[in-house]
């Protein structure tokens, strides 16, 4: 799963233009996440903060 | 909120509020939802702007200007540092905005030409009727509004969700999406009429850092790196607090700004049946700068406009609106984004040596202009071998 560190997150949507999923979407400054998510990581890689980690069950 | 409009704009940024006014000046009904509380903040911008480029859209104002600027400085990564100064042969070089500002002005500029505008208002979902856009649903305060339109805007900027939802693949790759991070700082010892940028894989992988004064000794101190140096430890931010330890260790900071600039290349398609996309949410920003205000501003305009001739003739269709997007591609504009590109791909692979030896061979010009391509003309003058290895962009320049 994708977890979203609320307390790093700057909401700026840099994540939610290179999702390849389309599972991120900003409502104003809360992020959310689909289940649509594959965890590839590629959010978590780009974000400017470090706001999002991938974690593999 | 009514229930149809001739056209709905899809986000409240430059691009947006040039589109929405635009047509309303032209007449017809345009409602524009923002789903921000406030127009223009949080600030995810540097907010530098070539003068002539602004001045083609509306005269410049003081409430919105910080600084005027004159002169720009190139520092290559072994320290050593390039002056361009146009401002010596009477050119000016451009001006850092106070964006919080300027969109809140661009969007009440639209308001006054007759546009609704409502913010804290997300399209959520567009309404498709026979495949083709037909409108959006539009929540705000917790209601939920089905309003349909003859022409959709998608004015979203970088996130460019509503074109995604309306079937056009707006995926950045991950390499070509700048991750940025910036200070707005204060009580910093700076030139306020020159603007740096900082090159070279230790201070800005694959992007640049850059510092535009604000005046009074503030400034934009911010930094783009490639997505795809980006990582755990050596993230945007990590770069740039770096520079900051190093340069200004005295500087206090009053604002944070992070986001994600695209260098790839603009949509393959940037028009559907009854809907355009502008500025941010097409990818058309600046390859090498990564600036877009002109740009989301100029396709904002031209949507407008585009949108008004399609409605007053009937028809809408992606056919109807395809002048559109020749049009912008076929513009100035759309050239620079095309060499620009190219040029990108080439100059984010050298290392800081070939770097260091390109700003040492440009640093006696004398640029009178200042503008990439002028720039970018000398540096191929100056280096046979560049112009050899970039014989295809030949053409271009
Ligand atoms: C760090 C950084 C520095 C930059 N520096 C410069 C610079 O110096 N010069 C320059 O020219 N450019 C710069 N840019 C780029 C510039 O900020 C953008 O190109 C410009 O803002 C694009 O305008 P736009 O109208 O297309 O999109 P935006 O200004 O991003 O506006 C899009 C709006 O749509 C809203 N929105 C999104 N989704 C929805 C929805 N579903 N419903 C309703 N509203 C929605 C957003 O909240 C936003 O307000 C920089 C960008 C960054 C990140
Ligand atoms: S890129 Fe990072 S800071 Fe920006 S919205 Fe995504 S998680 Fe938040
Ligand atoms: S991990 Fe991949 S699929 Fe999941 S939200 Fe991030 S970018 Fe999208």
């Amino acid at each position: 799963m994708l977890n979203i560190r609320r307390d790093i997150c700057g909401y700026c949507g840099a994540c939610v233009s290179v999702c390849p999923e389309g599972a991120l979407e900003l409502v104003d400054a809360y992020l959310t996440v689909e289940d649509t998510c594959s965890t590839c990581g590629i959010c978590e890689k780009i974000c400017p903060l470090g706001a999002l980690e991938v974690i593999k069950e | 909120m009514k229930r149809r409009y001739d056209m709905l704009v899809v986000g409240g940024g430059p691009g947006g509020a040039f589109a929405a006014k635009t047509a309303a000046e032209k007449g017809l009904s345009v409602c524009l939802v923002e789903k921000r509380p406030a127009i223009g903040t949080p600030v995810r911008c540097a907010e530098g702007i070539g003068k002539e480029l602004l001045t083609d859209f509306l005269p410049p104002d003081p409430k919105w200007i910080c600084t005027d600027i004159e002169s720009a400085e190139l520092v290559a990564p072994d320290g050593f540092s390039m002056l361009l100064e146009p401002s010596k042969a009477g050119n000016e070089i451009g001006y850092v905005l106070d964006r919080k500002v300027f969109d809140r002005e661009l969007v009440w500029k639209a308001a006054e030409a007759g546009a609704e505008t409502y913010v804290k208002a997300r399209a959520t979902a567009p309404i498709m009727r026979d495949g083709a856009v037909a409108g959006a649903v539009i929540e705000q305060h917790g209601k939920r509004y089905e309003i349909d339109a003859d022409i959709v805007i998608a004015a979203d900027g970088i996130e460019s969700k509503f074109a995604r939802w309306a079937g056009i693949d707006t995926t950045v790759p991950y390499r070509e999406l700048e991750t940025c991070a910036q200070y707005l700082m204060t009580g910093l010892d700076i030139d306020s009429t020159r603007t740096s940028f900082y090159l070279g894989n230790e201070v800005a992988p694959a992007g640049y850092l850059w510092i535009f004064p604000k005046g009074d000794g503030t400034a934009n101190v911010g930094i783009g790196i490639g997505g795809g140096k980006s990582g755990n430890g050596h993230r945007a931010k990590d770069y740039l607090d770096r520079f900051i330890a190093r340069r200004f260790p005295n500087g206090k900071t009053i604002e944070l700004i992070i986001g994600g600039v695209s260098v790839c290349r603009p949509l393959p398609s940037t028009v559907a049946d009854n809907m355009l996309i502008v500025g941010d949410a097409a990818r058309i920003s600046d390859p090498i700068t990564g600036g877009g205000i002109y740009n989301a501003m100029y396709t904002g305009r031209l949507a407008g406009e585009t949108a008004v001739t399609a409605i007053e003739a009937g028809d809408t269709s992606r056919d109807a609106l395809m002048p559109y997007d020749t049009t912008w591609r076929a513009s100035k504009m759309g050239k620079a984004i095309d060499r620009n590109y190219a040029i990108k791909e080439f100059f984010t692979k050298l290392n800081d040596e070939k770097l260091n030896s390109i700003v040492h061979s440009i640093s006696k010009i004398n640029l009178e202009h200042f503008s990439t391509l002028m720039l970018l003309k000398e540096i191929m003058k100056a280096n046979p071998s560049l112009l050899l290895e970039l014989r295809h962009l030949r053409s271009l320049l």
